[in-house]
């Protein structure tokens, strides 16, 4: 016990505080301003059931394509349905949308990332082959050719998302699981006896997946705009599922009897998008200095 | 001969060019051998040191001795077994029996798990169920002479030798019969190099373990083994016990070694020999004795004829046309 002594001193090891990140997150103007608009759109998407003053596919056709009233806050469209209520319920189609193919790229990316960097040689080639066929891809132009296919619906929408957006993800985890895979912490739990799959899930995603978060972050916006501008050509949802697209379509076809349909789509759409990106790379600041801009 | 690990020309290659490049180049044989004919054995219970310059391939025998790295050539027989045509599932058991400890003891340890979690890996690895998982953690941190408040602590939280405290205590948690230990006091305070020799002391008397230490610091192992085999460009060129090899080297290499470790004594005197030069590169070996670019006392049978391996006292091997005679050379005189 000949050196118990001098480090029986050394006490306690408190856990770096989980909330010194947020605070730093909020210290960011520009990560404050995000974390209001995305806390605000969220909470009024998953609360549209409640605070919506009508059904998204209500009719009302005494007052058609009506501006903002007591009755229709931000007025009605050309069937008569409230505007207000289809932008609440076109809030929670692009949310889900882009949360649900967003966490799937990530979760498939990360895996098909480890697995090149990872697994043998030729199954890496294969892969970064794969990867670098698929981002040859525009988005738009992929999804125009896939739902012309398949046909238009939500599903279809997020498979496109999901394919062309997987590699950004894997190719992430695929260089950090390179670097990582030499490291001596990887090389003891080899020594140790430990399988791949539980080098790779134990040891090495829990330092692969910052950048991955702070990328999803970043991606969320990007794949509103994409089921937007998809629904908006009438590629995406079906009607009468309200959409931010969709309800922008209409209001563009009606434009000269309303201007508010425009509104209810676009200033939802915009600040989305902007709070995402905002919070996106205030995240990024946070969680990976090195990478900010100068 | 109580021998738990005995090893027999042991070769380790690496590839230095892909197929394609190799067959663009004609190159008929892209490897380079790290390690050549390595042949050495470590007794029961007691501390083999393995010394050479970085680079010289120590550390890739250690790793091949738990199949890390494959072997080329020759075999690694633990108690009974080839380590080298273990199936997969017996060598998972092996690393129940050998266990290593790698250079750099932060580095070792994986930065997002806490030392409790990480002195329980090995269990978790073999399933083996550890009805009192806390119980055992303590303990373990307790053997190697840290407190519990430990257990919460995060690899960068620690010192370098707290964290080489860590690794000691995964390395053993198994309660392996042979451990492998890549520099243990590398980038360590001389104090704390101390106190982990002497905990790694401690624990072989207790625990009756077998150690290989891999180290360039000779004065780190004088105390800690009973044999050394001295590692050149991926050969042992001499072989025999530390304090034979420490009063009287026998090739002209280890008395370099030895030269270059500081005297305390300033009255004491010992024949110097320099070493000039770097090691030669493994594609390029060196015709002859591989040695010859760097030994003062090189002819022409040096450059041409490679020696042979001889035994010049029993358990006692040197591979250099011309040892020094024991006699001759009286290392340390009054």
């Amino acid at each position: 016990m000949e050196a118990k002594k001098s480090f029986s001193d050394s006490s306690d090891f408190r856990r770096e505080s989980r909330f010194s990140n947020l605070v730093q997150l909020v210290k960011n103007p520009l990560g404050l301003i995000g974390l209001i608009i995305v806390i605000a759109i969220v909470s009024s998407a998953i609360c549209a059931d409640w605070i919506a003053p009508y059904d998204y596919k209500a009719f009302d056709i005494k007052a058609r394509l009506s501006g903002p009233t007591w009755d229709h806050l931000l007025g009605t469209d050309n069937l008569g349905r409230d505007t207000l209520s289809r932008s609440l319920y076109g809030g929670r189609v692009a949310l889900s949308v882009a949360l649900i193919s967003v966490s799937l790229s990530l979760v498939i990316g990360l895996f098909l990332g480890m697995l090149a960097g990872y697994g043998p040689r030729r199954l890496d080639s294969l892969l970064v082959l794969i990867f670098d066929s698929i981002r040859a891809f525009p988005t738009i132009m992929f999804a125009l050719a896939v739902i012309t296919i398949v046909g238009p619906s939500l599903n279809t929408v997020i498979a496109v998302v999901v394919i062309t957006t997987v590699p950004g993800y894997a190719r992430i985890a695929r260089t950090q699981t390179l670097a990582l895979k030499h490291t001596e912490f990887i090389l003891a739990e080899r020594s140790l006896g430990a399988k791949p799959i539980r080098v790779m899930f134990s040891h090495i995603v829990p330092n692969v997946i910052a950048p991955l978060l702070i990328l999803a972050s970043m991606d969320i916006p990007v794949v509103i705009t994409i089921e937007a501008g998809l629904s908006f050509l009438g590629l995406g949802v079906k009607p009468p599922t309200a959409s931010w697209g969709s309800i922008l379509n209409l209001g563009y076809s009606f434009i000269r009897d309303t201007p508010w349909m425009v509104i209810a789509g676009g200033v939802p759409l915009i600040l989305t998008t902007l709070g995402f990106t905002f919070l996106g790379e205030a995240l990024r600041d946070v969680f990976d200095p090195k990478l900010k801009k100068d | 001969m109580a021998n738990i690990l005995s090893i027999n020309n042991l070769r380790v290659r690496f590839r230095t060019d892909g197929a394609v490049r190799a067959f663009i180049d004609r190159n008929q044989d892209p490897y380079i051998d790290a390690v050549l004919d390595v042949s050495l054995s470590i007794e029961r219970g007691k501390t083999l040191g393995l010394v050479g310059e970085s680079g010289s391939g120590k550390t890739t025998i250690g790793r091949s001795i738990i199949r890390l790295v494959d072997p080329a050539g020759g075999t690694i027989m633990f108690e009974d077994e080839d380590i080298g045509r273990m199936s997969s599932n017996r060598l998972a058991t092996l690393r129940k029996d050998i266990s290593m400890m790698f250079q750099d003891p932060v580095a070792s340890l994986s930065p997002r798990k806490t030392v409790g979690s990480l002195i329980l890996e090995p269990f978790k690895i073999h399933g083996i169920d550890q009805i009192n998982q806390n119980q055992k953690a303590r303990e373990l941190i307790e053997m190697v002479g840290l407190n519990e408040a430990f257990l919460g602590a995060y690899p960068h939280q620690l010192s370098g030798g707290q964290a080489r405290r860590v690794g000691v205590a995964r390395a053993l948690a198994l309660n392996p019969k042979l451990v492998i230990a890549d520099e243990p006091t590398a980038g360590l305070d001389v104090s704390v190099q101390g106190e982990i020799l002497n905990l790694m002391r401690r624990l072989q008397v207790d625990r009756g373990l077998s150690y290989l230490i891999i180290t360039h610091n000779l004065p780190v192992i004088r105390h800690l083994s009973n044999h050394l085999a001295i590692i050149y460009l991926g050969r042992v060129i001499e072989i025999g016990s530390t304090k034979d090899i420490f009063t009287n080297p026998a090739h002209p290499y280890t008395l370099g070694l030895l030269s270059a470790v500081p005297q305390p004594d300033p009255n004491k005197r010992r024949e110097k020999l320099k070493l000039e030069g770097e090691l030669p590169s493994l594609s390029r070996r060196p015709t002859g004795c591989e040695f010859h670019t760097r030994c003062p006392f090189a002819v022409e049978k040096c450059q041409q004829e490679s020696p042979i391996r001889q035994e010049i006292e029993p358990r006692r091997f040197v591979s250099c046309h011309f040892p020094f005679p024991l006699s001759q050379v009286k290392v340390q005189t009054a």
